[in-house]
């Protein structure tokens, strides 16, 4: 008859003010680094701020970030743990690093129930570290959370480009709120991005080049927040921020 | 409590649900909770005593236990899911989310974790029973 949990998500998300998913048509152009850091960042402008694992079969912020042994608390639901003040919430809670395969409605059904339980605090910006593609996760946070902003990322490849494009023509037919588009992994700078970006009326937030030094850095908030990576990209979301 | 979540949710369902077809109170409210999320059927229903709304002060709560049935996609073995014998860490991380049981359970026939659950994952609402209008 009623699914009960589809019915508290929404006063769930309640306390939170902006919810971004980094998202891309393509793989492994960055968005859970993007994702990790950005929520460092905002952390750090003394904003309060959530960080949320929607990749469950290959997270990743829990390793970008170094998070430490703390669990979340059962009140009522589950709150989660901060870590450089940044409440937490990811599946590696209850899977630790063991595979966890999951199909299309194991992966639905696990999205609802993490959203229907979570107590997050008073939030400014929630971050979704998302999966690539345009599959379950993609669409399942377009039902549930209509006011959700996407960030998309891609590189200046011209694959993870048209994929991307496929993911903006999906969030446009369904009048999402589209964030702008970030360029990870820049070895030589051009215009083309950002010029493809603006024709497509959106807005370019900026290019990221490919830092050689991010690698020995992840797993060390500190370490990542002084990164060029990370001025980079501070430097290209300060757009979407107040002052 | 992990109760507390779900049986908010299953009030606001019902005040939904009660709202929609014009309920002036709810009488039977029938909830089906599924074995392998391992709900504490006590808390349950102590948590939605609790939230009743007045729509549904007198309502009755029955709450159905169903089985947890498991189906292996690769070998096709079927069979029924049972928490005893495993760690209590594990039920814990299954009971908030069910679907971690493919980290843990494997096809007692082969072996795999790509299984399904046929039956019985969490909680659901099969029935609100109530009186219209004055009637
Ligand atoms: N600007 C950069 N400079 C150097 N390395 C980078 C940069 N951006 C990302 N990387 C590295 O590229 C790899 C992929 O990044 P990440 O895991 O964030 O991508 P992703 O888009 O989340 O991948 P997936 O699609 O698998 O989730 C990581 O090892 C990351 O450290
Ligand atoms: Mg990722
Ligand atoms: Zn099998």
């Amino acid at each position: 008859m009623a699914d009960p949990r589809l019915e508290v998500i929404d006063r769930r998300l309640s306390t939170i003010d902006h919810i971004i998913a980094v998202c891309s048509g393509k793989g492994g152009v960055g968005k859970s680094v993007v994702a990790s850091t950005l929520s460092l960042l905002l952390a750090r402008r003394g904003l309060e701020v959530g960080l949320l694992d929607l990749d469950f079969t290959c997270p990743a912020t829990h390793l970008i970030l170094g998070v430490g042994d703390a669990t979340p608390e059962e009140e009522r639901g589950i709150v989660p743990p901060s870590f450089h003040g940044v409440e937490y919430m990811s599946l590696i809670y209850y899977t630790g690093e063991r595979p966890t395969p999951l199909r299309g409605e194991d992966v639905t059904n696990a999205i609802i129930e993490i959203l229907s339980v979570t107590r997050w605090g008073r939030l400014s910006h929630l971050v979704v570290d998302m999966p690539p593609g345009l599959g379950d996760a993609t669409l399942d946070l377009m039902r549930l959370i209509p006011r959700m902003e996407f960030l998309i990322v891609t590189t200046p490849s011209r694959i993870a480009f048209q994929t991307v494009r496929r993911l903006i023509e999906l969030l446009r037919e369904a009048d999402r709120v589209i964030l702008g588009v970030l360029e990870n992994m820049v070895l030589e700078p051009s215009g083309r991005i950002r010029g493809e970006v603006e024709a497509m009326g959106l807005k370019y937030l900026g290019s990221i080049p490919f830092d050689p030094k991010l690698e020995e850095a992840l797993g060390d908030a500190e370490a990542l927040l002084q990164t060029d990576f990370a001025a980079s990209l501070n430097a290209a979301v300060s757009s979407l921020l107040p002052d | 409590m992990h109760e507390w979540a779900l049986a908010e949710g299953v009030v606001a369902a019902v005040s939904r649900i009660a709202e929609e077809q014009g309920l002036k109170r709810v009488t039977e409210v029938t909830v089906r909770i599924g074995e392998l999320q391992q709900v504490d059927r006590e808390i349950l229903i102590f948590a939605i005593d609790q939230l009743r709304p007045p729509i549904m002060r007198d309502a009755k709560i029955i709450v159905e236990e169903a089985p947890a049935k498991l189906r292996c996609r690769v070998c096709g073995h079927s069979w029924r899911f049972d928490p005893k014998g495993l760690e209590e860490e594990v039920s814990e991380a299954i009971h908030f989310v069910p679907e971690v049981a493919h980290a843990y359970l494997r096809c007692p026939s082969c072996g795999s974790p790509d299984f399904e659950v046929v039956e019985g994952r969490g909680i659901w609402l099969a029935s609100v029973k109530g009186l219209r209008g004055d009637g």
